[in-house]
């Protein structure tokens, strides 16, 4: 299982809050972003749309993707995720960029 | 005797102001979905426990929430707005076209008869309409396809349809106010749509008088007098008594005719309110008085209401969608503000409070009047 940690405003869309904002979402195949992101949009459907735009697919602007230490955000989404999170060990963090008031 | 509810959309999350019919003592619920934006909360009229919410942010995107419980408990229903053609273009800023994009739902209309019915009014500007409680969404393509809709260009809030009208005595026909486009009319439940622009003037157009372009800011009708509609426009305050074939101008004697929201009385077709603004650079009460006129004949002659509203160091703003009526007796006539005040005139406009002072900045104010 992957572990992928939730800011504030998705846990409560995904009816979590109140907890550590972790989730915990299966792969099969490939573990990279887009499948990462492709299952966790599956098990609450209320997160679509919500990291990536609808229509095209893209990261939205104001949301960054983290792992194992790196900026992840603007890599392929196609490339595997480092085996660190993979296993389990680390978290795949999605994350609110600081902006606005 | 009734009670009211108060549905606020504030910059910072929802809230839920209820009282009864006397109107002086409220509970106030909220913030729901807090921190993000809630640009517009309405109910249905035909089943008032529904409501309706578009919760946005630019980091998350568009939500649409349901509630059917009167806004105790919210659930989140569709939000997959795609356009039902291929996208084209629009005018932009800098005079380039530039391709349709849906970026956010600013206004949500009940149908006035079907409970399950609702439509939406999105950024970039086009019309979607749900016949399931908002879990799925049709758009109405025809305006967006209009063939004057290359030449629509965004107002600085952008270009949104945020005035949806229904009238009632006519089925099928609609209005609809687009910043900054226009006003379109269909008589064919959004199959297709007629520009409704004739006589209004906007001097920041190369041609004031150009058929499209024009700043709507928001529009008000009275049920019983359907072809009558009120126009708050960028400058003016504008009439049409032929259910928009043509506008004339009643600005009359107010102050300034610049603003955002505009209502009509619920009992009194020719009872109109706007809260004037210093000017479209300006967007604040002129010299620091907060203060709502009222003209008892259709326009032009405006009498001001300050009593309960403050009159020194004034400086919000009362956005577009930020006033609304309740129906009962004796009328109250609700405004929200930037500041995060939200006042309260239960005799119609002659005396006003607050119901709250502190919340975030009001986006928009809906009321309810519960038998």
């Amino acid at each position: 299982m992957i572990r992928v940690k939730l800011p504030l405003h998705l846990q409560r869309l995904a009816g979590i809050d109140g907890g550590s904002g972790f989730v915990s979402v299966e792969v099969s195949g490939p573990v990279t972003q887009r499948s990462v992101i492709d299952a966790l949009e599956e098990q609450f459907p209320t997160l679509l749309g919500a990291v990536r735009d609808r229509s095209s697919g893209r990261r939205r602007s104001l949301v960054r993707l983290y792992a194992c230490g790196e900026d992840l955000s603007n890599e392929d989404p196609d490339t595997p995720l480092p085996e660190a999170v993979a296993s389990g060990d680390e978290p795949y963090l999605i994350v609110g960029a600081i902006a606005g008031g | 005797m009734s009670d009211v509810r108060v549905l606020v959309g504030t910059r910072k999350g929802a809230f839920v102001l209820t009282s009864d019919g006397a109107r002086k003592d409220w509970k106030v619920s909220g913030p729901h979905f807090p921190g993000w934006e809630v640009w517009h909360m309405s109910g249905s009229p035909v089943e008032p426990n529904r409501l309706y919410a578009s919760q946005v942010t630019e980091w998350f995107g568009q939500q649409i929430q349901r509630s059917d419980d009167g806004g105790e408990t919210w659930e989140p229903v569709g939000k997959d707005f795609q356009f039902a053609t291929e996208p084209g273009t629009h005018l932009w800023y800098d005079g380039t076209s530039k391709p349709w994009e849906f970026t956010r739902i600013w206004h949500l209309e009940p149908s006035l008869n079907e409970p399950d019915t609702v439509y939406a009014g999105a950024q970039d500007a086009a019309l979607f309409r749900s016949d399931n409680g908002g879990e799925s969404w049709q758009e109405l393509a025809g305006l967006r396809t209009h063939e004057s809709a290359p030449q629509w260009s965004p107002g600085a809030a952008g270009m949104g349809v945020h005035t949806i009208i229904q009238d009632s005595s006519k089925p099928g026909r609609m209005y609809v106010g687009i910043s900054a486009a226009g006003v379109f009319r269909t008589d064919d439940a959004g199959e297709s749509w007629q520009v409704k622009n004739k006589n209004l003037t906007s001097n920041f157009l190369p041609d004031p008088t150009a058929e499209i372009g024009h700043c709507i800011h928001k529009m008000a009708m009275h049920p019983d007098r359907p072809d009558t509609i009120f126009m708050q426009k960028h400058w003016d305050v504008m009439r049409t008594d032929d259910a928009g074939d043509s506008w004339h101008r009643v600005s009359g004697d107010l102050p300034t005719d610049f603003g955002m929201p505009i209502a009509v009385h619920p009992h009194e077709p020719d009872t109109v309110y706007v809260v004037p603004l210093k000017s479209d650079s300006e967007h604040f009460p002129l010299d620091g008085k907060l203060i709502v006129y009222r003209s008892k004949v259709g326009g032009n002659e405006w009498e001001p209401m300050t009593n309960g509203l403050p009159q020194q160091d004034c400086y919000v703003n009362i956005l577009r969608d930020a006033m609304a009526v309740d129906s009962l007796d004796s009328a109250g006539i609700y405004f929200g503000t930037t500041g995060g005040q939200v006042y309260c005139s239960a005799d119609s406009g002659d005396s006003w409070e607050p119901i709250v002072r502190d919340l975030p900045a009001v986006l928009s104010v809906e009321v309810q009047t519960l038998s």
